[in-house]
């Protein structure tokens, strides 16, 4: 991992990476290039890991994309601060040190994890990552697509379903939901819709909305252009 | 809904005449399931072809994110459905990564059994559905299913059900192989290669096959290699990448087979390297059969309900009869996944679509595209 | 000769044909419904619930714990737990689900609620000729329609049932000893009075324990 490090840093003028290290016994430690590097370097870091004659890393594997969303962390932080107190009748200047729980907002951030692994040479895998600045404006990341032309479909998936805008890619459009969809499934805080003829274990009161649904249906389809078909199902969803 | 209905005719490259644009599918026979080409055609060649998913996507990813690491194995079935197993497996091996959780040799060897029961009886299929897109309506597919239905019943004997069999477990497999059927194995197993001849003797100096098959669909390996296609495509493309050889995973290391490689990169080779791969997943086969151990097939310390991973991340992946298998894994020490990733090779395999139809007639791009084998299921999960 | 793989394909076809007049290995279809292959053993499709004896209420092995309904991946289990308890198959007072719904159309065959089914309550049946036009009516089953009796049991899973059965009586000789261990301490707890009481208390426990593992 530090040699695949310092090799970038040698090759790539620039280029910021750190390790990020995996706390399971897979082993699989990655490398993530600094934000404020990744739209600049990424795609040469990617060509040097490609080209490279000792790495090879010629086959991109897998590409995904990962939700961080923000997280509100509640910390007791012990703090020390300068009290005026009334000591034996004299006001004194007392050092206390009082327990306070902060609350911070550690902003989240979506990734791209790339899995490379090397044809030539039969290792790997090298685990890249890059993430954006935030969750909702700034979601550009240089696509790796003209280095490696497998990421196109998956870089087009995590378009489609994180929202991650890949520059550079050369056919940026959704991949499984239809064009005009909205939202991005995959997003940790994405709600969905409730405009489906949702149909899950049938017992109380969703047996009884399926019913009135089924109903309601026929009665549509009896009264010619009349009934208005979405407003049928209303409540929650079980699944998610 | 979908944008360019009005948009003005593609015109030809020289600018004389516009191109015809059809979508090939949802609904096309030859395209295995619901998944559409817009193809723009100039007479019969094709000047441009883009493939559109979607039609089966149910976001599997975001199901299993929202349920325990159990409760995503019989959805992986689902996946390529038509092998369940490869499917379970590479699940599985993700899983054990990311927890440390040992198999026993027992467990091992079965999954070996069965996964190479499950590539024989792809590829099997996928060859009859190749020749059944080509216009033999029924008779190979029928000889591919005689086979295949064989192999099924094993899974059924084995694991309850023929194709959603959800058979293994972080740590080994459900239940164990009675000797009762491991002598079924051994008496199918001595039965494919009669199989495999007959199927060659039906087919392979088929001279409508040839001439519609060879030089048809040629893929560069360097190319292959670059777009990530893998399994038999990148093989018949003649790289040598077999995970089973470099992955190192399950016991596969003790088998001796070979990698069989294509030099002519066509539609023909890919067909060929299916069917020689039959006969090394049957070498496999025989030997693991032969020195199969006893012992147990779960790990003791596995544990099927509470099941909590320590945070980490793991990729697994397995050389599954369609291609590079892998299932990518982040817990958060949870009792689901934090991020639960299907690297699908039947949607990877499809990258490299237009490439290989471009310049082709339309008749090619249905054998092209069956010779990739896709599974939509996988494709748009 | 052109057309020479051809014909030599076509031989392969005849000689299948001809072959399925003699040769049952050639002949590999049947007509169904009216022929039928033999069942497998091990197949499973739908889930049902065991009871013991001859009354299906009262044999319910089911106590409604409700981990089925937990862990079941399309969510397709529905359990209401019981207000009163009955006793289970050593004796021992345990709920039962007043309610047990499974919708066999949500139902996918996994048999997780089989695995983790702690009470060798729940197992798969293979009946699977179930179409039916009445969505709810007719694939929505209740405990009374999924109840079936051990027997049946034996009969479809022969194995499998044998090693359950085995484990079951296991436990409930264990109970039994541990019942009769009680019985026998309480005895001498009533031959002296001031000394034993602890004791009673410390075997009661354990018998517990055991008719739940």
């Amino acid at each position: 991992m530090e040699e695949i490090k310092a090799a970038i840093e040698a090759a790539v003028p620039g280029a910021g990476v750190e390790i990020v290290v995996n706390p399971s016994v897979s082993g699989q430690h990655s490398l993530r290039l600094r934000p404020g590097d990744s739209v600049s370097g990424a795609v040469a870091v990617a060509k040097f890991l490609r080209d490279d004659p000792e790495l090879a890393l010629d086959f991109l594997s897998n590409v995904t994309g990962v939700d961080w969303p923000d997280k509100e962390i509640a910390e007791k932080v012990k703090v020390t601060r300068t009290v005026t107190k009334t000591v034996e009748g004299v006001e004194q200047a007392v050092e206390e040190t009082v327990e306070e729980t902060r609350k911070r907002v550690e902003p989240g951030c979506l990734e791209a994890v790339y899995h490379l692994f090397s044809v030539a040479k039969g290792h790997g895998p090298v685990v890249l990552r890059i993430k954006t600045e935030n969750r909702t404006d700034q979601v550009e990341l240089p696509s790796l697509t003209p280095v490696w032309r497998s990421a196109e479909f998956q870089e087009r998936e995590i378009f489609d379903l994180y929202g991650i805008v890949f520059t550079g890619h050369p056919d940026l459009r959704r991949l499984l939901m239809w064009e005009g969809f909205k939202d991005h499934p995959m997003r940790r805080d994405y709600v969905e819709p409730d405009d489906f003829e949702y149909e899950p274990t049938a017992h109380d009161e969703v047996l009884k909305r399926a019913m009135a649904h089924q109903a309601k249906q026929k009665a549509a389809e009896t009264v010619a252009g009349a009934a208005d078909a979405g407003a049928g199902a209303e409540g929650t969803g079980v699944g998610a | 809904m979908r944008e360019g209905w009005n948009r003005p005719p593609v015109m030809k490259p020289d600018g004389e005449g516009e191109l015809l644009e059809v979508a090939m599918g949802p609904h096309h026979p030859s395209t295995h399931g619901v998944f559409r080409m817009d193809v723009a055609l100039d007479g019969e060649r094709v000047i441009r072809l883009k493939p559109v998913f979607g039609y089966l996507h149910r976001n599997h990813e975001k199901i299993a994110e929202g349920m325990s690491y159990l409760g995503s194995m019989p959805f992986t079935d689902r996946l390529d459905y038509l092998c369940p197993l490869t499917n379970n497996w590479a699940y599985a091996l993700a899983v054990e990564k990311l927890t440390g959780q040992e198999v026993p040799e027992r467990a091992e060897y079965l999954r070996v059994i069965l996964g190479e029961l499950t590539r024989v009886q792809n590829h099997a299929s996928s060859i009859g559905f190749l020749i059944q897109e080509m216009g033999a309506s029924g008779t190979p597919l029928m000889y591919a299913f005689k086979a295949r239905e064989k192999i099924l019943d094993l899974f059924e004997e084995l694991t309850g059900a023929r194709m959603m069999c959800n058979y293994m477990r972080f740590g080994g497999c459900r239940v164990d192989a009675s000797a009762a059927w491991l002598d079924a194995t051994r008496k199918v197993v001595a039965g494919l290669p009669g199989f495999v001849d007959e199927f060659e003797r039906l087919l392979r100096t088929n001279e409508i096959l040839m001439a519609r098959t060879q030089g048809v669909g040629i893929l560069r390996p360097e190319l292959a290699v670059n777009a990530g296609v893998t399994g038999p495509m990148l093989r018949a493309s003649g790289v040598n990448y077999d995970i089973r050889k470099v992955g190192g995973y399950g016991v596969y290391n003790r088998f001796k087979f070979r990698v069989p490689l294509g030099d002519h990169w066509d539609v023909y080779d890919r067909y060929m390297i299916r069917m020689l791969e039959m006969r090394e997943s049957i070498k496999i086969l025989e030997q693991a059969l032969k020195d199969i151990p006893g012992g147990p097939v779960m790990d003791a310390k596995a544990k099927l309900r509470g099941f909590r991973p320590k945070p980490g991340e793991a990729y697994g992946r397995i050389e599954s009869p369609k291609g590079e298998l892998g299932f990518y894994l982040i817990s958060d020490g949870g009792p689901n996944p934090y991020r639960y990733r299907v690297r699908p090779p039947s949607l990877i395999n499809l990258t490299i679509l237009e490439d290989m139809c471009l310049g082709q007639n339309v008749a090619d791009v249905v054998l092209i595209f069956g010779s990739v084998d896709i599974i939509l299921g996988e494709v748009d999960r | 000769m052109l057309g020479e793989g051809i014909l030599k394909g076509l031989a392969e076809t005849a000689r299948n044909f001809a072959g399925s007049f003699v040769s049952a290995e050639r002949l590999t279809t049947v007509q169904y419904p009216e022929q039928r292959i033999a069942p497998i053993e091990a197949t499973r499709d739908f889930p049902f619930l065991v009871y013991d004896g001859a009354d299906w209420e009262a044999g319910m092995r089911c106590v409604a714990c409700q981990i089925c309904e937990k862990e079941c991946p399309p969510q397709c289990i529905y359990i209401e737990k019981s207000k009163d308890k009955k006793p289970d198959f050593v004796g021992k007072p345990q709920f039962y689900p007043a309610r047990f719904d499974i919708d066999i159309s949500v139902c996918m065959s996994c048999q997780i609620c089989v695995e983790v089914c702690p009470f060798e309550a729940i197992k798969m049946d293979t009946e699977f000729e179930l179409s039916t036009e009445d969505r709810f009516g007719g694939l929505l089953f209740d405990r009374k329609e999924l109840a079936k009796p051990n027997e049946h049991y034996h009969k479809i899973h022969p194995t499998e049932a044998a090693e359950v059965d085995a484990r079951l009586a296991e436990e409930k000789a264990k109970a039994d000893a541990k019942a009769k261990a009680a019985a026998e301490a309480a005895a001498a707890k009533a031959a002296a009075p001031a000394k034993t009481a602890a004791v009673g208390d410390a075997a009661a426990k354990p018998a517990e324990g055991a008719s739940r593992a």
